[in-house]
């Protein structure tokens, strides 16, 4: 009997059946559904003969442009889990009231929040902004592919790992009930002894590799790889926004990266870095976390920016106003964003010296970042204003992000944030800033490259139901969030005593309601678009009469981007070319160097899962297997010096010639 | 798109509205002249932002509307894309709003500055010279609070009272995570936290009944850790002592140490006297028998540690893990767990570490070999047991 | 890239070029993204100095550096580490003379040069673990173990790799990737070196003299 005990020990960890939450009826519902959606995609996926080709074209596949959708594609999945947490928050903050307690216990209305807060920073926005990165950057400096194609790859699936460790928590187990920052001492072993830490720190530091690669990659890419003649002046605002945040990415990845070792050391190793105990101090774990933590704030915002500056010169039909300030003020905020961190704790009693600092370091990031918002103002001016969807997502961000601004500078006067910090006026403020800066811009993004990517456009109906009813159910979610901060209500609260709070928390939870009304919209528009394709469908590749390169190829490009390199003389250089009557080349075609996918970065990535998961549950014969299995596999890995191969020019030839005989048809 | 531009206007005019005529806004008109004066500055901030923002979102909607493709009557001038005045002006605007600003806040982070003794009751009125300040000492415990009335030799979970236009120095920690004390109509919140003492200066001005609660989550019970703090006129304050010493218990270090358990939704309690140093033993984390206190350790440590014999402190510094030992008592008795955020999962804290810190524990105290902290606890309640943690913090380093 | 090559647009010749006719070969970019890497894992070392900084001295009322460093033994690993360096810098040398045995000669030598460097430590550890100052004695302990500790397993890896390129500098010569992998492996080397340094001098001697 005992030496049963200790083999299914070994064998096991401490995984076993009472992990499986089978006695709680939400999970139970959610995973049928989920199991029976799933079993239907891979059905589906199967009866279609498609593993091959998802396989071959896709998963294993290193070129940045399915790489980039593949990211985008985790993100809108993870959106709608992050976004299903939400509401759940809103509606039991709507009902817990009068000894209601609502339909969630502590228990699990901890773990929803946490999960919400870290899926959404984690593995919807981080995601959503490297895929555009990754689709976007190398088209618009006239590359073929990033500095590192299997890097890339290898990114990808680590974060797409990351996510499934995640997932995982959701039927195995449980998740942190922490705080999307798990602060020690709580999250230490002997506050949060479950595997709900260990998830958290699994699947961060997974998803960590992945994201201070990519950024690694999109430096070097957006350094050697620029096309002749574009000077760092002459990049697009976008490349330029994304050349700051993956700098900031790799610098700031690594601190996260560090930290939360750190935490593990404490929770696996019995350390003292964070414990209370033993010469531990939990407030260096806060700052640490937050000098990640707030320029990761700005690792979002920033290609948002971007996003917007060429939706706006795009659609204005105009030069952008003020390219060299817009790149100075993108530069100030990179470098302000990392003396600013201490406000996210003023109340944890530094001095006032100190706070009052960090209190202006933050107010002077507004400067550049109004410099920016007035930049896109006059852009606007003396423009004409086509208000395709892109624009529309812009004009929405415009008027809601100042809002966000003004509260956080708000938050960012000492004595002011004593009142409002940790308040749901915080909660309102960063999600003001976050949905109304970094998702619009996103999701301006998607209407704006989609027909790049995909050969038609979106369907702009169902593209303006979403915006209207994302623009205003931000509104009515999150106003009364301000107001309710006023009225003293504090964040991460299952149940309230106080019922004058009631109608606030209605109102939110409605407006919550109409933002699922808005991302089912997204959904819908994304479907009817594939459904009206051929309606649709743009053969000039340059469907809004663009500025920048990235419109000078076919939509979709081809696997080369560009037949041959591009030469840049101005910012605007695919405007200028038109502008100076380029003619596309029609012979000479020669052949070309590209990589060759390799299916080494799954394999990574799936082993690192299940070292992940081996290593929440103790079983440490898995962890040690797979641990030498990655190693393995990645020394194998360089054994293969076989990586390129050359596209020859008749191929080259014959894909130009049929998008000659296109464009022809068309004129 | 233009009218539903107007929509979202309208829809913020009547969210202004509804707010300006219904609800309690606490923290814009609080009742504390900390509290007040951090409203002014919420407001003053809007003000000066707003001198900013309202006409960005003006020209904004303005722009989207004239040069709309639709109206050619406006002028198209596509080259347009640099002004120096204008760059001038959109860098400076700003420039000298945040210059406004960030002499306010550098001048009122140091006013308001929460360490700093009061100098004011209110608006008009400075704080009299004889004014003796009242002292609470503030213990934010899994999940209640508990008030140590030093001047009075009182204390009570969940409930607290001043007299108005009295200055209140609150000295404040934890006993094992991170929590914030927060009263809002009193003024701003202060990490409360385990090991460490933050202080934090106030005084209230109208009578009355206010919220406190904690302002930074902590686990299970965080959503009901409450509590009234009662603002009266002196008559009132000693009357409520009195009720205090009246209907009060005693709080000695066993009680506490029972009082400290996780626990949530907790009756508000009185304690008519409290043990001696009680606070103290509480904020250097040494409540337990046996265990050696932060500022002996820190004095130890400053003078150069305590040498490699110093095997038996490391025992006695233990602190995360005091309630590991019950962990599967508690989950068989189906009463909830210890841990802040004990697990349904129903493992133990840590594997190995925590029972060697408890064998450890108990070889270091000859006095019992019970391996149950609870039972050791109780062998050893009533007087104060014999330990070094009762002495003075100058307690030389035991060597060897 | 040269002028002659470009088409350019109509036949006037002030026009400007707007491709290049012949395939266009950006430098190579595996230097600096390595040396991005390289940067970011020195971020990793920071916080690992920056909370050695802060909980140094915070002994749990346990043993200081003083009462537990050799400095003598510490004094040798350090010459192990930077006499790998140096013949590390051997083999370059010697890989830029395009003679392979030499190079795989002089990898060797820094490979065991490493692995005494590991052994010291190693004997170090198992030395303060057995006096009972492991890392779960104090913060300051625990930083310690997890800085040093995370400098080890850098070379640790770092001698991994170097005998697997020693393996595919054997089997594939002195070709230009293997040379381009050389040259990670010496960056990553003499950074490891240089880390190296600042836990002698913050760690070890500020330790036990500061």
């Amino acid at each position: 009997m005992f030496g049963n005990t200790t083999l299914t020990q070994f064998l096991f960890g401490r995984l076993s059946f009472e992990a499986i939450p089978y006695h709680e009826p939400i999970l139970v519902v959610t995973f049928i559904a989920v199991a029976i959606g799933g079993l239907g995609l891979l059905a589906l996926i199967t009866k279609y003969k498609l593993w091959g080709y998802l396989w071959n074209e896709w998963f294993t596949s290193v070129d940045h442009k399915k790489i980039g959708i593949m990211y985008i594609v985790l993100a809108i999945i993870m959106l709608l889990r992050g976004f299903a947490d939400a509401i759940m928050m809103r509606v039991q903050q709507a009902i817990a009231f009068n000894g209601n307690e609502g339909y969630l216990n502590p228990h699990h209305y901890d773990q929803i929040f946490t999960a919400h807060g870290v899926i959404m920073i984690f593995f919807v926005a981080m995601p959503f902004v490297t895929g555009f990165m990754n689709y976007v950057v190398p088209l618009q400096i006239g590359a073929r592919d990033v500095s590192f194609p299997f890097l890339n790859n290898f990114s990808f699936w680590m974060t797409t790992a990351g996510a499934v460790i995640i997932m995982m928590s959701l039927f195995v187990g449980e998740f942190a009930r922490t705080g999307w920052l798990a602060y020690p001492p709580l999250s230490g072993a002997d506050y949060s002894p479950g595997v709900g830490v260990d998830y958290y720190i699994w699947g961060l530091q997974v998803a960590g590799v992945g994201t201070t690669l990519s950024g690694i990659n999109l430096v070097a890419t957006i350094v050697k790889m620029r096309a002749p003649g574009m000077t760092f002046m002459k990049m697009p605002i976008f490349t330029w926004t994304s050349l700051c945040t993956n700098i900031l990415i790799v610098a700031t990845f690594p601190i996260l990266t560090a930290t939360l070792v750190l935490l593990t050391l404490d929770r696996y190793a019995g350390t003292n870095f964070f414990t209370n105990d033993l010469g531990g101090n939990p407030m260096m774990y806060i700052n640490l976390i937050w000098i990640w933590g707030h320029p990761e704030v700005y690792i979002l915002v920033l290609p948002a920016f971007g996003i917007f500056s060429e939706v706006v010169a795009t659609f204005c039909g105009k030069r952008l106003f003020g390219y060299a300030s817009m790149v100075y003020a993108t530069c100030v905020i990179m470098i302000l964003s990392y003396i600013v961190w201490l406000h996210h704790f003023f109340t944890m009693g530094s001095g006032a010296s100190v706070n009052a600092f960090f209190g202006i370091t933050t107010m002077i990031i507004s400067i550049p970042t109004g410099a920016k918002i007035f930049n896109w103002l006059f852009t606007m001016y003396r423009g004409r204003i086509r208000y395709e969807v892109p624009m529309l997502w812009t004009v929405g961000f415009m008027v809601t992000f100042v809002i966000g601004g003004m509260t956080g500078v708000m938050l960012a006067v000492p004595p002011a944030d004593f009142v409002l910090h940790n308040s749901l006026f915080l909660i309102a403020h960063f999600h003001n800033v976050i949905i109304g800066g970094v998702l619009f811009g996103l999701l301006a993004g998607v209407n704006y490259w989609f027909p790049k990517a995909f050969g038609y456009k979106l369907d702009p109906f169902w593209g303006k139901i979403s915006f209207w009813f994302w623009q205003i159910g931000f509104f009515v979610a999150f106003m009364p969030l301000y107001v309710l901060g006023l009225m003293g209500v504090t964040r991460r609260l299952s149940q309230f005593e106080d019922s004058s709070l009631q109608i606030w928390f209605i109102i939110a939870a409605i407006g919550a309601a109409m933002i699922a009304v808005g991302i089912a919209a997204f959904i819908i528009q994304l479907i009817v678009s594939f459904l009206k394709r051929d309606q649709l469908r743009d053969d000039t590749g340059d469907p809004w009469h663009g500025r920048t390169l990235e419109w000078s190829t076919s939509s979709p490009p081809p696997d080369y981007n560009f037949a041959f390199t591009p030469v840049v003389h101005d910012h605007d250089s695919w405007y200028d070319m038109k502008n100076r009557g380029y003619k596309r080349p029609l012979q000479g075609f020669m052949q070309i160097h590209m990589p060759k996918n390799t299916g080494a970065g799954v394999i990574l990535a799936g082993l690192s899962v299940v070292l992940a998961f081996a290593m929440i549950w103790y079983i440490w014969w898995l962890a040690i297997v797979c641990f030498l299995a990655l190693l393995a596999v990645a020394i194998g890995h360089t054994f293969n010096y076989n990586r390129d191969f050359y596209i020859p020019a008749e191929n080259v030839a014959a894909t130009e010639d049929e998008r000659t005989k296109l464009l022809a048809q068309r004129s | 798109m233009i009218p539903q531009f107007k929509i979202v206007g309208r829809l913020l005019a009547l969210l202004t509205l509804v707010m300006l005529s219904g609800c309690n806004l606490v923290v814009m008109s609080p009742s504390g002249d900390i509290a007040q004066q951090q409203a002014e500055l919420i407001v003053v901030s809007t003000v000066l932002m707003l001198l900013i923002i309202v006409p960005v979102i003006f020209l904004t909607l303005f722009f989207a509307w004239r040069y709309r493709s639709s109206n050619t009557d406006a002028p198209y001038d596509p080259e347009w894309h640099h002004s120096t005045r204008l760059e001038v002006i959109i860098w400076s605007a700003p420039l000298a709003i945040i210059v406004a600003l960030g002499a306010i806040t550098w001048i009122s982070t140091h006013k308001l500055d929460p360490y700093r003794p009061l100098e004011r009751i209110d608006a008009e009125r400075p704080v009299p010279a004889d004014t003796k300040p009242l002292t609470v000492e503030v213990v934010a415990l899994d999940w209640k609070w508990l008030f140590f009335y030093p001047d009075y030799g009182i204390a009570t979970v969940n409930e607290m009272a001043a007299p108005v236009d009295v200055p209140i120095n609150f000295k404040i920690t934890a006993s094992s995570v991170m929590n914030s004390f927060y009263v809002p109509a009193l003024a701003g919140m202060i990490y409360a936290m385990p090991g460490m003492e933050t202080k934090l200066h106030a005084v209230i001005n109208k009578p009355g009944e206010y919220e406190g609660i904690s302002a930074n989550y902590s686990g299970d019970g965080f959503s009901h850790m409450r509590f009234k703090f009662h603002g009266t006129d002196q008559d009132g304050f000693d009357q409520w002592i009195a009720r205090v010493k009246q209907n009060g218990t005693a709080l000695n270090r066993d009680a506490y140490l029972k009082l400290e358990k996780p626990s949530a939704k907790e009756p508000v309690r009185y304690y008519a006297n409290v043990e001696e140093g009680l606070y103290r033993t509480i904020l250097n984390m040494c409540t337990r028998p046996g265990q050696m206190c932060m500022d002996e350790m820190m004095h130890i440590d400053m003078s150069g540690g305590a040498g490699v014999e110093s095997h038996e402190n490391r025992a006695r510094l233990e602190h995360d893990n005091r309630h590991a030992g019950e962990a599967n008592e508690n989950e068989e008795s189906g009463r909830p767990g210890p841990g802040a955020t004990f697990p349904a999962t129903g493992n133990p804290a840590k594997t190995d570490q925590p029972a060697q810190g408890v064998n450890d524990r108990t070889e270091s105290q000859p006095q019992t070999t019970d391996h149950d902290m609870k039972d050791m606890n109780r062998d050893q309640s009533g007087a104060a047991p014999p330990q070094l943690n009762n002495n003075p913090p100058a307690q030389p380093a035991p060597q060897p | 890239m040269s002028q002659t090559h470009v088409e350019t647009r109509g036949s006037t010749t002030d026009a400007p070029q707007f491709y290049l006719t012949e395939e266009h070969h950006p430098e190579g970019s595996t230097m600096l993204g390595f040396w991005l890497y390289l940067m970011s894992d020195c971020l990793i070392f920071a916080v690992l100095f920056a909370t050695h900084g802060v909980l140094g001295r915070s002994y749990a009322a346990g043993p200081s550096p003083a009462d537990l460093f050799d400095l003598p033994l510490v004094a040798i690993n350090t010459a192990m580490l930077l006499l790998s360096s140096i013949t590390y810098g051997f083999a370059m040398l010697q890989m830029e003379r395009g003679a392979k045995a030499e190079t795989l000669f002089w990898l060797g030598i820094t490979g065991i040069f490493g692995l005494i460097f590991l052994g010291l430590e190693l004997y170090e550890f198992a030395h303060l673990i057995h006096e009972g100052a492991g890392p779960t004695r104090s913060a300051f302990l625990s930083s310690f173990f997890t800085l040093v500790g995370t400098h080890g397993l850098h070379v640790t890896f770092g001698i991994i790799w170097l005998v697997t390129l020693m393996v595919q500098v054997g089997k594939f010569g002195l070709i230009p990737e293997n040379r381009r992998r050389l040259m990670c492996l010496s960056m990553f080397w003499h950074f490891l070196d240089v880390v190296w340094i600042g836990v002698f001098s913050f760690v070890y001697l500020m330790g036990v003299l500061g």
